[in-house]
């Protein structure tokens, strides 16, 4: 099986900026969303679909492949536009975002589009559906790694640390978070409601590994995202929310709030 | 009695404005919200009294057992998220510190039922109404509009004892003139006829009130509507009373129909005045994206719906009555 080619940084660059493109454009389509969390995933997201991931989208149900799940499920669209990208699913049918019948629905849904490993969209239960993976991939003996990708305000929620310790205490060294951490959740700044810091000390007390990189550098992902043996690894990726859309950088307002005709086509002429 | 069904505010503002009132009434009042507050309306109450309103993060069941210890010293916390993660997630907190104990915590959710549109059947809360009713001791109630949800809100204050209450994303028309006044278990006769009874809640009283409308203009149908706002207690007399009269009856409810206003009112009639019934309510089955206008027709949560179920019901009637054996 072939997994998706490594492609190059320069490469990976123009793709993330195309995947930025199709992000706001489909969320100033469908006239809701969430593109702060969508923008900030955007460089890890691509990362792990090309040349992150052992997979194969002529074989998308091919048992062996790693597995990505997007936890923090409001950021689908970066991942719908990925998966069109590595050619899951058509570039067409990507403006049909959360419209009636489209199996782009507002949350990943499995039901519409069997080729997400799982459906999502409450907050704090990717990581130990990671687990599940993870422990079947063991316990069946296939070399499948697990990626979850976390918000950081999701990571507020109690089950995050039931997982988190299960996965320490088991050695889950197949398991891989990723946090996506903008520092911004719905209501506002991480440090103003729930302060989540010592981030990577919280991850180390539970028995993780732990690495802090700049989550928009494709070269700091690929090094990052690789597994350590004996114990899970977490990935504290800073990232911007919000990033290469200058108004929507760092600005709460825009969690959950689609762009307005004007302000897609502001959002397009920055990322042309 | 005519209806305008002029367009109000969304009932989750109404919420979030009169939380704000009965705040500076109550010093007793506290606020808590689980990340969603600027969605739920209570950062309204978090800007005029930033020292009794705590964020609790994204973080539900905390936050209802947090509830309750304040609670349980005097204070009188309204709670709030989406329905969705504050039942489902909160659930065995409102069981064990809330309803068990009895503590005097309000749980006010917004964006209950499929209404919510876009997000999808992660957000959309269908089983909030059947878990709220499960819990022993608790106050189910789900206002029509904005009038509504502003008295019984003021009522949720002045009830001791644990409270639901769900409210809406979308903007919803207004029923009642202000001022009406409101009280748990006493449900509301909007318009009166002989032909079947319209028992209803939330943003599906006005739908109700349109179908009547229809049904008397294009088939000389004579409906009663009643806002059922209070599911539990329910007002058994009040509903029997329609029962009685016109002999078929329509449960219409933007939830699952097993638990809530439709199980409730089947047991009622079943054990005091056994009568057809016909059910609007959401298929055995989660929804998807699309536009509230759009998941409220395709699952017949509007007013389409309701009429096509009165003239199947009264078809049922007609059959029922001729073949009930002559005296
Ligand atoms: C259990 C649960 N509670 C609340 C929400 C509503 N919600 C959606 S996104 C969000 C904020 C998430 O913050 P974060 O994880 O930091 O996401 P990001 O910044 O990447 O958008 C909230 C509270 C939810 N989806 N699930
Ligand atoms: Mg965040």
């Amino acid at each position: 099986m072939i997994a998706a080619q490594k492609a190059q940084p320069e490469k990976l660059a123009e793709v993330a900026r195309e995947i930025r493109r199709c992000v706001v454009r489909m969320i100033g389509e469908a006239g809701s969303g969430h593109p702060g969390g969508s923008l900030s995933i955007v460089e890890l997201v691509t990362a792990m679909f090309f040349g992150g991931m052992r997979h194969d989208p002529t074989n998308p149900q091919w048992m062996d492949r790693d597995r990505f799940i997007l936890s923090k499920g409001h950021g689908c669209p970066t991942l719908y536009a990925v998966l069109a990208e590595a050619g899951y699913i058509s570039k067409e049918s990507l403006m049909t975002l959360r419209k009636l019948g489209s199996p782009l629905q507002g949350h990943p849904d499995k039901r519409f589009l069997p080729i997400l490993e799982a459906s999502t969209g409450s907050l704090g239960q990717g990581l130990s559906i990671g687990i599940g993976m993870a422990l079947a991939a063991r316990l069946d003996g296939r070399p499948s790694l697990t990626y979850v990708l976390l918000g950081d305000g999701e990571i507020q929620e109690g089950q995050i640390w039931e997982a988190a310790a299960f996965a320490g205490h088991h050695k889950l060294d197949t398991l891989i978070a990723i946090v996506d951490y903008n520092k911004i959740q719905l209501d506002g700044f991480l440090k103003d409601i729930l302060n989540m810091e010592p981030m990577a000390a919280k991850w180390k007390a539970f028995g993780w590994e732990t690495r802090e990189i700049d989550g928009h550098d494709f070269d700091q992902i690929f090094q990052a995202i690789k597994p350590v043996s004996g114990r899970p690894l977490a990935v504290i990726a800073h990232t911007i929310k919000g990033k290469g859309v200058s108004f929507m950088e760092n600005n709460p307002e825009f969690h959950g709030v689609a762009p307005t005709r004007d302000e897609l086509e502001k959002a397009l002429a920055e990322l042309a | 009695m005519t209806y305008d069904l002029r367009m109000g505010m969304a009932t989750r503002d109404a919420y979030g404005k009169m939380l704000v009132e009965i705040g500076r009434e109550d010093p007793n009042v506290v606020a808590l919200d689980a990340d969603l507050s600027k969605s739920t309306k209570t950062a309204l109450f978090g800007k005029e009294f930033p020292g009794r309103f705590f964020n609790a993060g994204i973080c539900e069941a905390n936050m209802v057992s947090m509830a309750a210890g304040l609670a349980s010293c005097g204070k009188i916390p309204f709670i709030s998220s989406f329905s969705v993660f504050l039942m489902n997630k909160g659930f065995d907190q409102l069981r064990m510190c809330v309803a068990y104990p009895g503590n005097n915590v309000k749980v006010i959710v917004s964006h209950g039922g499929i209404s919510i549109g876009e997000d999808g059947p992660s957000q959309q809360s269908i089983e909030d109404i059947a878990l709220a009713c499960s819990l022993p001791g608790f106050i189910v109630n789900v206002p029509a509009d904005e009038v509504a949800t502003r008295a019984l809100v003021r009522a949720a204050h002045a009830h001791r004892g644990p409270v639901f209450m769900r409210v809406g994303r979308p903007k919803t028309p207004i029923v009642y003139d202000e001022g009406e006044p409101f009280e748990f278990g006493k449900g509301k006769t909007l318009i009166t006829g002989d032909d079947l009874a319209i028992v209803t809640c939330g943003g599906l009283v006005a739908e109700a009130i349109r179908a009547a409308d229809a049904l008397e203009r294009i088939h000389s149908l004579y409906a009663t509507v009643i806002d059922m706002h209070t599911i539990k207690p329910l007002d058994i007399e009040l509903l029997v009373s329609a029962a009685k009269r016109t002999r078929a009856v329509i449960v219409a409810e933007e939830a699952l129909p097993d638990g809530g206003l439709c199980s409730a009112v089947a047991r009622c009639l079943a054990e005091h005045c056994p009568t057809p019934i016909a059910f609007v309510a959401l298929p055995d089955a989660y929804a998807e994206s699309g536009t509230p206008a759009q998941l409220l027709e395709k699952y017949g949560l509007n007013s389409k719906g309701i009429e096509a179920a009165a003239l199947r019901l009264a078809k049922r009637k007609a059959s029922a009555c001729r073949e009930q054996p002559v005296a």
